[in-house]
């Protein structure tokens, strides 16, 4: 957006503004906090932090109804806490506790919650993307107007299922937006080292999706972009494709030495931290003032460090109930 | 020389790449990340991006890719980041590398080799922690190695490459730091046999791959207790080393399976029908089997712990088998 733009929007609904930064400050703390823990062995597993992309969960979350549903990958703690899923529960869940959204036996990687439509948390990269275009095929058919949202990393564009995916939405008409989180490598691999056509929006239109690219940085380009494709999408226009153009300033994972991109590139894109870009724009239109800054801070801090506290209190689900939820368990007749 | 398990893959890799030229190296991040369990760290600096080739996600299509070469004369070696992602190439090697040799009536035969980790044990959750290496030993036309010491890991794949059929080679992802004394000169080892190692006269402990050390550390607790256990390391688990198994049966009469594995239509059951279809008079008791809970792989640890096998109960397993009067 350019600077008139977003002044346009921070004047219109200064108090929403003020909101869109505490949603990005609330994720980027929770991760941080989780880095920590990590590293005091309190988190174990593979663990993926979303630092420097919250504007992109962020903006497309906020225009989302309750009802809608959504599919994430392995890199969803925001997600899951933007969806609703309550810090507590997701902490919990990172300890491995009973407290836990999935009893502690999902972790990092497979968050879910019935309640939010939270459909996970899939470690198997483009896993998600066939059960988006399902769990859309369901509302079509049942006549409902729910729109389901898809994330997943550019990666997954090289999978089979993400092209098998995009063709079955255009080809079956369904209500599913879908959003490329374009940060530039899949682990270790740039997206020009791994793909002949880098124009991922264009790939998407190639299936007859309408699909565009936006700034992933920019929270209010993406609430913006997001609102138009949801709409369209719940209006009956049929699938619709957003890439983000994003960075993660951290590592891919807890194990990542990043031998693979130069430390300058990071240092650039962190320039453009969506939580610095929106507190800037803020400030300068008069409509956050210090203290307000501190106190959405420490209101955040304070969240967190329940949310710690929760799981740190937390018990061990009993060893005999390892085998439940195998299969479904049965009322008796 | 002092080495890892994974220092010694990889020096398998940087034998196989000098000594063929038509020997490659393909699978996600090998090349510039340096693999995603640093198999293959170093070798693109040192033999360049045309042996040493990064891939995109794209496992069917890689994996395909792979088996196209090795029809068209290379010899590559297709490394899958961990063999859960090997579910999306699972028609490329079931339904071609297995059968295009006898599809064509003996004219194409698939000289490739595809290597994978295996296993679980680390909190990564269902979705990573897959051992599904029994499963693929279902497959005809595939040979299933395990290595589980560093003289396999160094050996079995130069032979595995002048195999002229697909070989899958499967490393467990907690042998990878697995240090130990390796001989300069080692080699090329046999990837027909099992082997015995640990010799042993009262119980069997049959196992393979990542469960080989609990097998071992079980056998030196039962010693503590009296108890004198054989290990056998089965090594390929397709073709099974049948000999082995039933040369380690006539002199123990007794056996525990270990596998890691889920228990169910896995290989030890295999082994287990295997032995009492050609042991059963030899058998002083039933065969016993230590496998995974039959429960998708947890993250807490506490219950990964209880899912997994563990030493405890392999010896637990071993004592039931070798009864009040062993
Ligand atoms: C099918 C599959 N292959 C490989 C992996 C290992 N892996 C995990 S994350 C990742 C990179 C994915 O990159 P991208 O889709 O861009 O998402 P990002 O991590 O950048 O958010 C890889 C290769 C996997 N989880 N699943
Ligand atoms: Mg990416």
């Amino acid at each position: 957006m350019t600077e008139e733009e977003t002044a346009a929007a921070i004047a219109r609904d200064p108090e929403h503004v003020r909101h869109l930064l505490r949603q990005m400050v609330r994720v980027r703390r929770f991760e941080e906090a989780c880095v920590e823990l990590y590293s005091a062995t309190k988190i174990r597993g593979f663990l993926h932090v979303y630092i420097g992309e919250e504007a992109v969960a962020t903006g497309v979350m906020s225009v989302l109804a309750p009802d809608d549903a959504v599919v994430a990958t392995y890199r969803e703690h925001g997600h899951a806490l933007l969806r609703g899923v309550s810090a507590n529960a997701i902490m919990a869940e990172m300890y491995g506790h009973a407290e836990g959204c999935c009893r502690g036996r999902g972790g990092s990687m497979h968050l879910f919650d019935a309640a939010t439509r939270f459909y996970g948390g899939n470690a198997i990269v483009a896993g998600g993307l066939p059960l988006a275009v399902g769990l859309a095929l369901a509302d079509k058919l049942s006549g409902r107007d729910r729109v389901t949202v898809c994330f997943f990393g550019e990666g997954a564009v090289a999978e089979g299922e993400f092209h098998e995916s995009m063709n079955l939405a255009a080809l079956w008409d369904l209500p599913v937006l879908f959003c490329c989180e374009n940060n530039l490598y899949a682990m270790g691999t740039a997206l020009e080292r791994s793909e002949s056509q880098t124009d991922i929006a264009l790939k998407a239109s190639g299936y007859a999706i309408a699909a565009w690219a936006v700034d992933g940085m920019d929270v209010l380009a993406v609430e913006e972009a997001a609102r138009r494709a949801v709409d369209a999408v719940r209006a009956g226009a049929g699938p619709h494709f957003l890439e983000l153009r994003t960075y993660r300033f951290r590592a891919h994972s807890m194990f990542d030495p990043e031998r693979y991109r130069e430390k300058a590139e990071v240092e650039r894109w962190m320039e453009r931290d969506p939580i610095e870009l929106l507190r800037a724009a803020l400030e300068t239109q008069g409509r956050l003032s210090a203290d307000e800054w501190s106190a959405l801070q420490h209101e955040v801090e304070e969240e967190v460090q329940a949310a710690i506290a929760f799981a740190e209190a937390g018990t061990l689900e009993p060893v005999e109930e390892l085998t439940r939820f195998v299969y479904s368990e049965r009322t008796a007749p | 020389m002092k080495l890892t398990y994974r220092e010694a893959m990889r020096a398998a890799m940087r034998e196989a790449l000098q000594r063929d030229e038509r020997v490659f190296l393909m699978g996600e991040d090998v090349g510039r990340y340096g693999g995603g369990f640093a198999v293959s760290l170093g070798l693109l600096e040192e033999f360049g991006p045309r042996r040493i080739r990064d891939t995109p996600l794209s496992e069917a299509g890689f994996v395909g890719a792979g088996i196209g070469a090795a029809l068209g004369g290379m010899r590559p070696i297709v490394e899958i980041m961990t063999v859960n992602f090997s579910l999306l190439a699972l028609d490329q090697i079931v339904n071609n590398a297995a059968t295009l040799l006898h599809m064509s009536g003996g004219q194409f035969n698939v000289p490739i080799v595809i290597r994978m980790t295996t296993g679980g044990g680390r909190q990564l959750a269902a979705q990573h922690s897959h051992s599904l290496e029994g499963w693929l030993a279902h497959i005809p036309g595939l040979r299933i190695l395990t290595p589980a010491t560093l003289e396999d890991a160094r050996g079995m794949l130069w032979t595995a490459l002048e195999d002229p059929d697909p070989v899958l080679i499967f490393e467990h992802g907690s042998l990878y730091n697995v240090a130990g004394e390796l001989a300069d000169d080692a080699g090329p080892v046999d990837i027909d046999r099992a082997a015995v190692r640990r010799e042993g006269a009262d119980v069997s402990i049959i196992t393979y791959g990542g469960t080989l050390p609990t097998a071992l550390g079980a056998a030196d607790a039962l010693a503590t207790d009296g108890i004198d256990a054989e290990v056998l390391d089965l090594r390929t688990l397709r073709p099974l080393d049948d000999a082995a198994v039933l040369a380690t049966v006539a002199k123990t009469h007794r056996v525990v399976v270990v596998d890691e594995g889920w228990r169910s239509g896995g290989i030890s059951a295999e082994i287990s029908a295997r032995i009492t279809e050609s042991a059963f008079y030899d058998l002083d008791a039933p065969v016993a089997r230590v496998c995974s809970e039959e429960v998708p792989v947890p993250y807490a640890r506490h219950l990964e712990q209880a899912a997994l096998p563990s030493v405890e109960r392999v010896v637990a397993a071993a004592r039931e088998v070798v009864g009040p009067g062993g």
